[in-house]
């Protein structure tokens, strides 16, 4: 029984350190600062281009949907890159999207029963 | 270095912290799980502010300033582009601890801290120009919404700022080693989210009209 | 314990304290069972200040026109009935479980952060205070439990709903702080070869509960502080007069409610989903379905919440979709409910105290389930809506139901905690009385409800049909007060009288019973290694051929294998003295004393600085 145990642990062991280095498949190193500093000028670009659409009346009628999209593109920028879900387990990406998800679910339902978007 | 190094030597035995059952590290998984509760406190805010922002009467029946008319795009783009850049050198700030160059660090907290400072002098102003302008907490359910929701996310900014601070002397008393590179990472990861939930404020509250 | 180590607890504002033993030492403690029982007698403590309430309530309305409470104390009193029955007892006492029990039964020396359970602990015995506090300080909350807006605006003169807002905020971040706790504990300290698949069902539950505590506690979090910015600063969120909206407090307290219904009873349901396998000598039915059946529960209990406000007027579409999800839920429910008579169905079942209390609970929120279907048919929730057949219905559901479960789970580890049984003869006492005191009490709502008795009416006319069945209600609920008694009775006396328990009295087959009873502080001398589901049971029998249990063959468990050195997180003073501030802050918001909010920053500030910078050894 005492090496069974000690052979479960073993085993324990090696299918952990295997998990481990399954992610490692993923791209395994956190970017470096030039990979940063690249992501941050994107940032500032779309920054720019979502104040720019502001101002610019013969766009009007696509202001909304474009700048929904800058603005989710920004998020996911900063959460991947910056935030490192990119690189690290999904475990964490799931625990995150969980937890976005619902609010975006329960709060749209919420906004849709008191009519926010019909008028 | 990787959180998979990171738990690879978490893992390895003689280690101060015990190994974990995923190989995820305990505080991450933590910070994680909070970020995500984070996003329901967040979300209530911001759907009190987009039922409410179109509801500008004061009290006594008489308009009262609208969203249009308070806000100022150049100056809130401005300060908002402060708050994306600070995100930057937060990362820059765990990059350089990573890598055990102390100095850069600490160049780095303390930019992400001033950074962050100037925003919520930003805000300051801003919430003073509108009170001003007539807008206030009891004006109209837009100034409740607004107010709260802005100043819900300067709170948040302000604990960032108070923890990157601490940082910062923790490092100059030689208390933050590269061993600790996790608590940085982590302090940015609040921060970071701090930031996008920013960016969702800026399109949501300040740039979309609300008519 | 090396030098330098020593040298190092010494660095920081206060040595860090290593007293383990000593009446002082529960002030520091971090050990997850001691933080375990001092959340179960906080919480008896308010059960009995509830019941009480409950009582005083009942004697009002025993008969027509009666004086014994003013129209104003009732109404302090059934607000102070709800939060305290929800918030600070079946909250708490399924923390206390948790605490206690969770990390025994995965296999772990403690939970993984033990200074922050100390912290939420305390959090919630400072926000219970708080709220009491109000007895001195102007009266009770007097709002109702959910604290409907505007009537919660209404009078900003007296502070009793900020007691109400600013309390239970403090204790929703207990709440919140506790189940990051428990989603990292169950993730990640789990012993080797636990697989999710092999948890123990309460464990599942408790990680469930601790996922709708994390996404819920925010929402009622933002909804109190509007409540709160609307009576202390003047905002208008709530304010019909000012443009306003109430009904978008309903929509964020019914958004935390209805998963809170679920975080009062799936700790329950873990406990029956222990007791009934371990009194019928076999595994649970359908161990998968009932896992995923409780998650389940977790996923929809987000869809149903408009349930709870049909008659504020949604409009026929979201009416009809939530009565929809309203009776989709019923179905992960029920299938619970099967497994659980499956398990039983077939088995050798020992009649003994804790099995009682769990067929009471199946039998009783069987009922209350059924009449929580008759509420998603919007038309006939149209006629329940306010009236005493809600009252039953989620009495069935919360008393029948989760506290029926509690005390199924108190008994079937008192062992557990004190190594000693508890009277079998005055448990049965305490069963009998408490099941025919609660159906006396709670069944005749039923009917005053449907004769058309509202909810929260101190007095009501002579003539109307209701006297009989109120009076029976009142004769119910002190049955229920005589079996309290009986069962404090029991508990006092069997802690130091019991017979000696010894290490498995049950029969038991998860791994908390792997260890002493009382478990060492380190709770297992050796880390177990999980082979299998009931882990315990199967180290303790082996199939024949004909798959019947026969016992293993001796000494097949126990090994003395090299002990490595046992390394157990340092007691610490810091979360009580950040927990300290936050009460302090809230009384100084609700008398505007700038004076009272600054220390009690500083010392919230004070806490969490030497928590940070004291040398860690957790």
């Amino acid at each position: 029984m005492a090496e069974r145990s000690e052979e479960l642990l073993e085993r324990a062991e090696e299918h952990h350190a295997e998990r481990v280095r399954a992610r490692r498949g993923r791209p395994a190193q956190h970017p470096g600062p030039r990979a940063y500093v690249r992501i941050a000028v994107i940032l500032g670009v779309i920054t720019l281009a979502e104040v720019w659409i502001y101002y610019v009346d013969s766009l009007r009628f696509l202001l909304v949907p474009f700048l929904l999209a800058f603005s989710a593109l920004k998020f996911s920028l900063v959460v991947l890159y910056f935030m490192h879900l990119r690189f690290d387990s999904r475990s964490f990406a799931a625990l995150f999207v969980a937890g976005l998800a619902l609010a975006l679910t329960v709060f749209v339902v919420v906004l849709l029963i008191f009519g926010t978007f019909a008028g | 270095m990787t959180v998979e190094e990171h738990a690879l030597e978490h893992a390895a035995p003689g280690h101060h912290e015990a190994r974990t059952s995923t190989g995820l590290d305990n505080v991450k998984v933590g910070m994680w799980s909070f970020l995500a509760s984070e996003c329901l406190f967040f979300g209530a805010l911001i759907t009190t502010y987009l039922l409410y922002r179109g509801r500008t009467l004061l009290a006594n029946g008489q308009p009262g300033p609208t969203p249009a008319e308070v806000y100022d795009i150049p100056f809130t783009s401005v300060s908002s582009f402060v708050l994306l850049m600070s995100s930057l050198t937060m990362v820059l700030a765990l990059a350089a601890i990573q890598r055990g160059d102390h100095g850069r660090t600490r160049v780095w907290l303390l930019t992400t801290a001033l950074l962050g400072a100037t925003f919520i002098g930003g805000q300051v102003y801003e919430f003073t120009t509108f009170v001003n302008e007539g807008l206030s907490i009891s004006s109209s359910p837009f100034g409740s919404a607004f107010f709260v929701l802005t100043g819900f996310h300067g709170a948040h900014v302000t604990v960032g700022i108070l923890m990157l601070l601490t940082l910062f002397g923790l490092s100059m008393g030689g208390r933050l080693p590269t061993e600790n590179a996790r608590t940085v990472e982590m302090v940015g990861l609040y921060w970071h989210f701090v930031d996008i939930v920013w960016i969702v404020i800026f399109t949501l509250v300040y740039l979309i009209p609300s008519e | 314990m090396a030098t330098t180590e020593l040298a190092a607890l010494r660095r920081g504002l206060l040595a860090r304290p290593t007293a383990t033993t000593g009446r002082l030492s529960w002030l520091t403690t971090v050990d997850h069972k001691r933080i375990g029982v001092l959340y179960g007698y906080t919480a008896f403590f308010f059960l009995l200040v509830g019941g009480i309430e409950a009582l005083l309530i009942r004697l009002q309305l025993a008969g027509p026109n009666a004086t014994v409470l003013s129209s104003d104390a009732y109404s302090q009193l059934f607000t102070m009935h709800g939060v305290t029955m929800i918030f600070l007892v079946v909250m708490p006492l399924g923390a206390a479980f948790f605490n206690y029990l969770l990390p025994l039964q995965i296999g772990a020396r403690d939970v993984a952060f033990p200074r922050l359970n100390a912290f939420s602990y305390w959090l919630f015995l400072f926000g219970g205070v708080y709220l009491y506090s109000s007895v001195f300080l102007g009266g009770m909350p007097d709002g109702g439990w959910f604290g409907y807006a505007p009537l919660s605006e209404q009078d900003l003169l007296a502070h009793r709903m900020d007691f109400y807002a600013l309390g239970l905020q403090i204790v929703g971040i207990a709440s919140l702080v506790s189940a990051v706790n428990f989603i990292v504990t169950v993730i990640n300290m789990r012993a080797p070869g636990m697989s999710l698949m092999r948890l123990p069902v309460f464990t599942w539950m408790t990680l469930v509960v601790a996922f709708l505590l994390l996404f819920a506690i925010p929402v009622i979090g933002i909804g109190l502080f509007q409540l709160m910015f609307d009576r202390l600063f003047g905002a208008v969120f709530f304010n019909p007069a000012a443009g306003g909206d109430p009904i978008l407090w309903q929509h964020m307290f019914w958004l935390f409610g209805h998963p809170e219904v679920y975080i009062l009873i799936l700790p329950a349901m873990g406990i029956v989903s222990e007791v009934l396998p371990t009194f019928s000598g076999k595994p649970l039915f359908g161990y998968a379905a009932v896992v995923f059946a409780g998650v389940a529960i977790g996923f929809m209990g987000w869809g149903v919440w408009a349930h709870h406000m049909f008659t504020s007027g949604l409009g026929p579409v979201a009416n009809s979709a939530f009565a929809l999800s309203t009776m989709f839920i019923a179905v992960p429910t029920g299938i619970k409910i099967f497994n659980w008579l499956g398990t039983m169905w077939g088995g050798n079942i020992r009649f003994r105290t804790p099995m009682l209390f769990s067929i009471g609970f199946v039998a009783m929120f069987i009922i209350g389930g059924l009449s929580g279907v008759t509420h998603a048919l919007v038309p006939s929730d149209y006629q329940q809506h306010d009236t005493y057949y809600v009252v039953a219905h989620f009495h069935y559901v919360l008393f029948g139901g989760a506290l029926f479960g509690l005390f199924s789970g108190l008994y079937y580890w008192f062992p557990k905690l004190t190594g000693r049984m508890m009277s079998e003869g005055l448990g049965r006492l305490h069963f009998w009385l408490m099941l025919i005191g609660f159906n006396l009490t709670f069944a005749p709502m039923h009917i005053l409800g449907l004769q058309g008795m509202p909810r929260r009416i101190y007095t009501y006319p002579d003539g109307m049909g209701w006297n009989f069945w109120n009076l029976v209600e009142t004769v119910g609920a002190f049955t229920i007060a005589v079996s309290i008694l009986v069962f404090m009775a029991n508990w006092i006396v069997s802690r130091r009288r019991g017979a000696e328990a010894g290490a498995d009295p049950w029969d038991a087959r998860t791994v908390e019973w792997m260890t002493t009873n009382p478990p060492p502080p380190h709770n297992f001398d050796e880390v177990p290694v999980i082979h299998a589901r009931d882990e315990f049971w199967h180290r303790k029998y082996a199939e024949n051929e004909e798959g019947v249990p026969v016992p293993a063959v001796a000494g097949a468990a126990d090994e003395d294998a090299e002990g490595s050195p046992i390394h157990m997180p340092n007691p610490s003073y810091f979360p009580l003295i950040a927990a300290l501030g936050l009460p302090l802050v809230a009384w100084g918001l609700t008398f505007a004393s700038a004076w009272l909010i600054g220390t009690g920053a500083v010392l919230v500030l004070a806490g969490l600085y030497g928590w940070a910078l004291e040398p860690s050894s957790e």
